[in-house]
């Protein structure tokens, strides 16, 4: 009688190292990620780069997608490598459970310690960029924290380092802009000259509107009775848009208009020209005397609140008392 | 209730909010498109657009608020609306009457002509009787505040047009302002101003209205004729000539 002995079982092939093929794999596809948003992406993130303030958003964008772009990887990368590596084959026992797990430290420790740390990053990170570029193009309130570097001075000349001061005035549905610093003069352009600080004090007559100059990376709130100062350094010659970026009414969408920057001696020619015609044809002494926020109501020219002036039968019969609010 | 039940009054109740919903959105939408659009066809290069402001209107809805009425060119009636067209890179001659009452500007920046052609308007004022206290003024400055002639503005913002209407003077206004629309010249106090700019190039709409808050009744004077086609706010279709 003869007997055969049972064929040997092949040894199962050793498991590969799937933790090192998905750390080689993510470095790989990170790193090829960064250097695509950084080299190819960047250049064309808004708001671009025509302004301190836009040319810190556009950096700071950057950063986030490359620190964004790893932790993104990891989940695709480890999602398609489950669905191709570990997927049921023939043969498998489609009933089966894996082994169960009951905790890994490791794995523990590297997730607290890599969300923390993108976490601390992503508020270290934002807020030495909120302070460096002096609030980054946002209105910081009537007393800002963060201030832009130059001198202020009551009059303005190319060359130097003073500060241009510009009011912006909103109401519906239209922008406009003073120069204290050339007499109060008023226009519906924003000019601005180029590798100057500028200060804009945003207020509004009103309701509530936000100046937003795109290109430049500026928005701030316009509020009535406030003033709300923003920075920006224009970097480089060309044009603005200017938007409302508060729901203010049915035009709020038509409310914008364009800006420039110029070279100072082409914005020393302009100011002074627009102060002059302005003096001449006496809209200058018709404004209010330039101040930080206007009160509607109050005209001073009349040297009394408005709503108590007799004679006054415009918008049938009485004129926008504040204290009478029909509303629609 | 049975399911079918269930899903039966889900379905009416969703039938009945996209309608209520579809009713609202075409009331409004719909309201706002019957405005009747004023066609002014140029000739000789040029275009003749007639305008006036009146205290009140002839709806039935709103009578007293404050509106514009736009002349047909073709009856010389005046139309309750604020939509008018004109061709492109065409010369518009505006001539507008101001029957309303002065009120001041809220920037009193606007009370600078802009964007016409000198950057001025020719401006004439009479009182009740139809004698004309000011003929043919050509300035470049209405002061809204110093001597409160100004009713309303005439502006597109697109074309930074901004022309601060006249009115009647104070003492006019307070006792003799026109009470039937659309105006006329006997027997109220209004003011003629006339001005030109060039249309654009291009065919598009532009928005007009007007800067005094002028909805009496209303916030601060916003809202209402401020915010309505119709009123105080319109738009100007420029086609292609």
């Amino acid at each position: 009688m003869t007997t055969t002995e049972p064929a040997a079982q092949p040894a199962p092939a050793p498991e590969p190292r799937h933790g090192r093929r998905l750390f080689v794999l993510w470095l790989v596809l990170s790193l090829a990620a960064d250097l695509l948003i950084w080299f190819a992406w960047k250049p064309h993130l808004p708001p671009g780069d025509m302004s301190d303030a836009a040319r810190h958003q556009q950096f700071d964008i950057a950063v986030l997608a490359i620190s964004a772009a790893p932790v993104i990887v990891f989940a695709i990368l480890y999602f398609v490598y489950a669905l191709v590596v570990w997927r049921i084959r023939p043969g498998d026992d489609a009933a089966g459970d894996g082994e169960p797990i009951y905790g890994h430290t490791k794995v523990q420790v590297s997730w607290i310690v890599g969300t923390t740390v993108i976490v601390m990053w992503l508020f270290v990170f934002g807020t030495v960029e909120l302070v460096t570029p002096a609030g980054a193009g946002a209105g910081e309130g009537p007393s800002p924290i963060w201030k832009l570097a130059g001198t202020q001075s009551a009059t303005w000349t190319p060359g130097g380092k003073t500060m241009l001061d510009v009011q912006v005035i909103g109401q519906q549905w239209a922008w406009t802009y003073r120069y204290p610093q050339f007499g109060g003069m008023e226009s519906s352009e924003l000019m601005l000259p180029v590798n100057t600080p500028v200060t804009f004090h945003v207020t509004s007559l009103d309701v509530i509107h936000s100046f937003w100059a795109y290109q430049l990376g500026v928005k701030a709130d316009a509020n009535p009775q406030v003033d709300n100062v923003a920075y920006v350094t224009a970097k480089t010659l060309g044009s603005v848009t200017v938007r409302c970026n508060e729901l203010c009414g049915i035009w709020h969408g038509a409310m914008f208009n364009y800006g420039h920057v110029v070279s100072q001696s082409a914005f020393q020619s302009w100011a002074s020209g627009v102060q002059a015609k302005e003096k001449a044809d006496g809209v200058l002494a018709d404004l209010p005397p330039y101040a930080l926020t206007y009160d509607p109501t109050v005209i001073p020219q009349m040297g009394e609140n408005l709503i108590k002036i007799d004679g006054i039968t415009g918008a049938a019969g009485y004129y926008y008392p504040p204290s009478d609010p029909v509303t629609p | 209730m049975s399911v079918t039940a269930r899903a039966a009054s889900l379905f009416v109740a969703f039938i009945v909010v996209a309608g209520v919903v579809t009713f609202v959105a075409m009331y409004y939408i719909g309201g706002a498109s019957a405005l009747a659009t004023v066609h002014y066809a140029a000739s000789a290069g040029q275009v003749n657009v007639v305008l006036q402001e009146d205290p009140q209107n002839d709806s039935a809805s709103k009578p007293d608020w404050v509106s514009y009425y736009v002349q047909d060119p073709a009856t010389q009636k005046w139309v309750h609306t604020t939509l008018f067209s004109v061709p492109a890179n065409t010369k518009v001659n505006v001539t507008l009457y101001g029957y309303d009452g002065c009120t001041p500007l809220r920037n009193n920046y606007f009370s600078e002509v802009q964007g016409t052609i000198g950057n001025t308007v020719t401006l004439s004022q009479f009182d009740q009787h139809g004698k004309e206290y000011l003929t043919d003024k050509t300035t470049s400055v209405i002061n809204a505040w110093s001597d409160c002639t100004v009713g309303h503005t005439f502006a597109i913002p697109g074309l930074n047009l901004y022309v601060p209407v006249a009115s009647p003077n104070a003492q006019l206004s307070a006792d003799n302002l026109c009470s039937s629309s659309p105006c006329t010249p006997g027997g109220n106090p209004y003011a003629k101003e006339t001005f030109s700019f060039m249309s654009p190039a291009h065919a598009g709409v532009f928005r007009w209205q007007c800067l005094v808050p002028c909805g009496g009744g209303f916030l601060d004077g916003n809202s209402g004729p401020m915010q309505t086609l119709g009123y105080m706010m319109g738009e100007m279709d420029v086609v292609s000539s």
